[in-house]
């Protein structure tokens, strides 16, 4: 239990609209421990970087969170500005989809790392070293040239690696990435994947992945949890997900994703499309594209169900069908 | 047996741009986006072409499409050089090669609906309007979308919806050949599914060609029978997907496909071969093999010497001298 | 079930108050100029000695002038000139800024240069000035006034429907026009021209305060409109010379100019809100 680090509680986040609310975000409990990698994946519209906006406090104003998010303990929602602030970048870092929109044009990168590094009271010129150094552990090709270079004399990877050492530059327990590799190419994702998958040996850093990407999970994740349409469906032990998935949704997802060639078949399709955000019913959002729906499915939440103690997942029936 | 002629010969294809470095400094800058390109595309075949960004793939495809002209080389589709056709005769041509590029909220006008987007190729090459609307039913059912989105407007629908109709849209001239620009990068897991599928269902009913450009490997493995890699403009390596996905030669799709996630946790441990740097720059070639700056097994000749494509199998080529001299001393 | 984006935005425009308030002032000068012959109790060159600089009173609601025309009456059929320079402007502009702009846009090269630099040439000299030149040379009447202002202001037009006709031209949807067999000619008129509509209206509405001021001033210079013309500006330039006796004369139809020029900014700014975050949504 000290291992915990971030726990969630019965998260529900909601917008205001016109004429009501709208629910993005149903329910979703799970916790993050010290030094872990957990990845939450999903597709377009599951609610997962609403989740991860959530915790850091970073939502439009119309957005209503309930439930509970603690960090060490304390909830994150009932601290003043002031508190949140404190604990952005020096307990829990972010880093983005595209480093270019967190980077300013006109500072050198080196720069703005420093003016985080600073944040802590440490002078301008240990400052400058601990740059250098930072640059270094992510693997920054010639570190002490590139602390004067422009966002815009870099590469995207190169980008994303000054982002990371931003973040890691206060040393903060907790890294949530949001899509950090999705405008990267194959083989610079991967050097950024090794960099964030060693954080934990390195700083002792946990990660939190957020990514619709099935194989970067696979690679690097320690746990993960499945969203749909808001709702958390699957969550545990990444081993155990992969070799035994249980919803249905995260069933059919895996089949539908290409691993070998076209001689072994057609990919699994799921029928239907993904439900628009819509009022709070209790109710499984997966049924109306589920095979296994039944009337239930369309009236009552699906109840936790623990496949063992790291790999549970909500679902009336999965248990007793194939999918 | 004849061999029947490639529906697609690229010939030492290359296409250079020049920017001007501004008013005041001397020279222009050249950026080499293809360079020296030779590829047949077989009828009936899938042919995948990967790169990362950078490597000319979507530059080639607008040569290709006779977007742009090409600086050297040619290319002929069905043996005909559509840059030397007149104005008439090219668009005669074009009705046999459809594009799909690769964002679906730029593949169709805004300010049309559905219906017209689909209607325009067959109108404009003198189809009946009533005979044109027809056959956007027709091709909007088999992209598997319920017709009454011929109605909507491209801002109302979906990534997903989106992408079938610009496949509806191509397949409306009942092309021979397709090219596809990632057609499902920007899709989710399951919308890529069903375009995988669909493509090879439209494939197989038609007789269709297509070359898909992508840099997921997965996509390649699934659904090529050709894989053509590309690196900083040049073919790097080429042959049957089987061959090149479980035993690439040239060390840089070896490091491509070491790069690549695998779906699967287990095999999390295995030895990775990651290569260190970025990808090139298309103005400023390294001498010799354009890769060596990243190239672990990279020797003396490497940075000297270009490479050619040689041979290394039956239907498997390689730009690469060590993977030339390899075969060399296998076959002695 | 779907909408067509002219029926969204005649839904959203009804919610739009600069929009609306724009368009009502619009509509009411459009109504003075439509059935002047209505509205205006006189002549617009009715002239009467016996009348002349009398205050505003119930026969004359604006008061007389120096000729004893009656100055509602002038206002009124006023409105008729003002319009005709927005419109014929407005238009001289539209069309030239939109085909100049297509071109150098979408074909670049020497034509995009020489074109720019033509531009570059009507910014170099105060517009004024040109235009002052160019009435004196061609003759100076309103039409040529109007044109005159036109080949000073259609440059900013141009620029901007070039600028945008160059985003637009890489766009896939273009792209994918060229590859099945579409001409220069109508890539330009049927895909990138309907996209540039939005920004269109807006420009032009935008453009057309300016228009109707620089005009109005070649008027009040005594080189646009002629006497007995009910131009406003030439009116104001009359009205001048009686500012202390009678200073009803020259603040009338000052006030009608700035009515008018409020109404058409107002209702460009209405027209923005509406259309542009709508292009944004369209992507």
């Amino acid at each position: 239990m000290n291992d915990e680090l971030l726990r969630l509680e019965n998260v529900f986040i909601n917008y205001r609209v016109r004429g009501g609310y709208l629910n993005a975000v149903k329910d979703v409990s799970f916790s993050v421990n010290r030094g872990e990698i957990f990845a939450v994946v999903g597709e377009s519209g599951c609610g997962k970087s609403t989740v991860a906006h959530s915790i850091m406090r970073l939502l439009d104003k119309n957005a209503v969170v309930l439930g509970n998010i603690k960090y060490n303990g304390k909830n994150l929602m009932e601290l003043s500005n002031k508190q949140i602030t404190g604990i952005r970048g020096h307990d829990i870092g972010m880093i983005f989809q595209n480093p270019l929109d967190s980077l300013n044009p006109v500072y050198t990168t080196g720069a703005q790392v420093n003016e985080a590094i600073r944040l802590d009271g440490i002078n301008k010129l240990d400052g400058w070293k601990k740059v250098i150094e930072l640059y270094r552990s992510v693997k920054m090709p010639d570190a002490e040239k590139r602390v004067h270079a422009y966002p815009h004399e870099m590469s995207g990877g190169m980008r994303q690696r000054v982002m990371i050492s931003m973040m890691l530059s206060r040393n903060p327990s907790l890294l949530i990435a949001d899509e950090p590799t999705t405008a990267l190419d194959v083989t610079i994702e991967a050097q950024i994947l090794e960099i964030i998958s060693q954080l934990k040996v390195e700083f002792g850093t946990a990660v939190m992945l957020i990514t619709h990407n099935f194989g970067l999970v696979a690679e690097v994740a320690d746990r993960v949890a499945i969203m749909y349409a808001g709702e958390l469906v699957e969550q545990g032990d990444v081993f155990e997900i992969f070799r035994e998935p249980k919803h249905p949704y995260t069933r059919l997802l895996m089949k539908a994703l290409p691993r070998g060639t076209k001689h072994e078949g057609r990919l699994q399709t799921i029928d239907g499309t993904v439900p628009r955000l819509m009022a709070i019913q209790p109710s499984c959002r997966f049924a109306n594209r589920c095979p296994l729906a039944r009337e239930i499915c369309h009236n009552q939440d699906p109840a936790v169900r623990a496949l063992s103690a790291t790999h549970t997942y909500r679902c009336h029936f999965a248990e007793e069908e194939e999918v | 047996m004849e061999k029947m002629q490639p529906v697609i010969q690229i010939e030492h294809l290359s296409k250079h741009f020049s920017i001007d470095n501004g008013f005041f400094s001397k020279g222009k800058k050249t950026v080499k986006a293809v360079n020296d390109f030779t590829l047949n595309l077989e009828k009936g075949k899938i042919l995948g072409l990967v790169g990362e960004s950078g490597s000319g793939k979507t530059t080639l495809a607008r040569v290709i499409l006779n977007l742009t002209s090409a600086t050297e080389g040619m290319v002929l589709v069905n043996g005909i050089d559509m840059s030397k056709c007149s104005a008439a005769q090219k668009k005669e041509l074009r009705k046999n090669i459809a594009v799909v590029f690769q964002d679906p909220l730029s593949n169709l006008n805004p300010r049309e609906t559905v219906m017209s987007s689909i209607i325009r190729p067959m109108v404009l090459h003198g189809m009946k309007r009533s005979l044109a609307r027809e056959k956007a039913y027709e091709v909007l059912e088999s992209v598997k979308m319920d017709t009454h989105y011929l109605n909507s407007y491209p801002h109302q629908l979906s990534g997903g919806q989106l992408q079938r109709i610009a496949i509806a849209r191509a397949l409306a001239m009942s092309p021979e050949i397709m090219i596809l620009d990632e057609p499902t990068s920007a899709l989710d897991i399951s919308v890529q599914a069903q375009i995988l599928n669909l493509l090879l269902d439209l494939q197989e009913k038609h007789q269709l060609t297509y070359m898909i450009i992508t840099h997921d490997l997965n996509v390649i493995r699934y659904i090529s029978d050709q894989v053509a890699v590309m690196y900083l403009g040049q073919l790097v390596e080429y042959g049957e997907t089987k061959m090149m996905c479980s035993n690439p030669s040239h060390p840089y799709s070896k490091a491509l496909m070491a790069a690549s996630p695998i779906l699967d946790p287990t095999m999390r441990g295995r030895e990775k071969d990651i290569m260190k740097g970025d990808p090139g720059s298309l103005i400023n070639f390294p001498s010799g093999c354009s890769f060596h700056p990243r190239c672990r097994y990279a020797e003396e000749i490497c940075m000297q010497k270009k490479p050619e494509m040689e041979r290394i199998d039956e239907n498997h080529w390689a730009r690469c001298h060590l993977c030339a001299q390899k075969t060399v001393s296998t076959t002695h | 079930m779907y909408e067509s984006p002219i029926k969204e935005f005649f839904r959203s425009s009804l919610k739009n108050f600069n929009f609306m308030i724009g368009a009502i002032m619009f509509f009411s000068i459009l109504v003075l100029a439509v059935f002047a012959d209505q509205i205006a109790p006189y002549e617009y060159d009715a002239g009467n000695p016996a009348a002349k600089l009398m205050e505003p009173c119930k026969e004359h609601l604006f008061g007389t002038d120096e000729m004893g025309r009656d100055l509602f009456s002038r206002i009124v059929y006023g409105a008729r000139i003002t319009l005709k320079v927005a419109l014929i402007g407005g238009s001289i502009q539209l069309v030239l800024g939109v085909v100049v702009g297509l071109f150098c846009g979408y074909f670049g090269g020497i034509v995009d240069k020489a074109m720019l630099f033509l531009a570059d040439l009507t910014w170099c000299v105060p517009g004024m000035v040109m235009a002052l030149a160019v009435v004196t040379v061609i003759g100076t009447n309103l039409t040529n006034a109007i044109i005159a202002i036109a080949l000073v202001n259609w440059a900013s037009m141009a620029r901007t429907v070039r600028a945008k006709t160059m985003s637009l031209k890489n766009m896939a949807f273009i792209e994918t026009g060229v590859a099945f067999g579409e001409s220069d000619l109508s890539l330009m008129f049927r895909y990138i021209l309907p996209n540039i509509v939005p920004a269109l209206i807006v420009m032009v509405s935008m453009a057309l305060p300016s228009t109707i001021m620089s005009t109005t001033t070649l008027s009040f210079l005594g080189v646009g409109s002629q006497p007995p013309s009910p131009d406003w500006g030439l009116m104001v330039s009359d009205g001048i010379q009686y500012i202390t006796k009678a200073p009803w004369l020259a603040i009338y139809p000052g006030l009608a100019l700035v009515y008018t020029v409020l109404s058409f900014t107002i209702l460009g700014e209405g027209l923005r809100d509406l259309l542009d975050p709508r292009m944004k949504s369209q992507g």
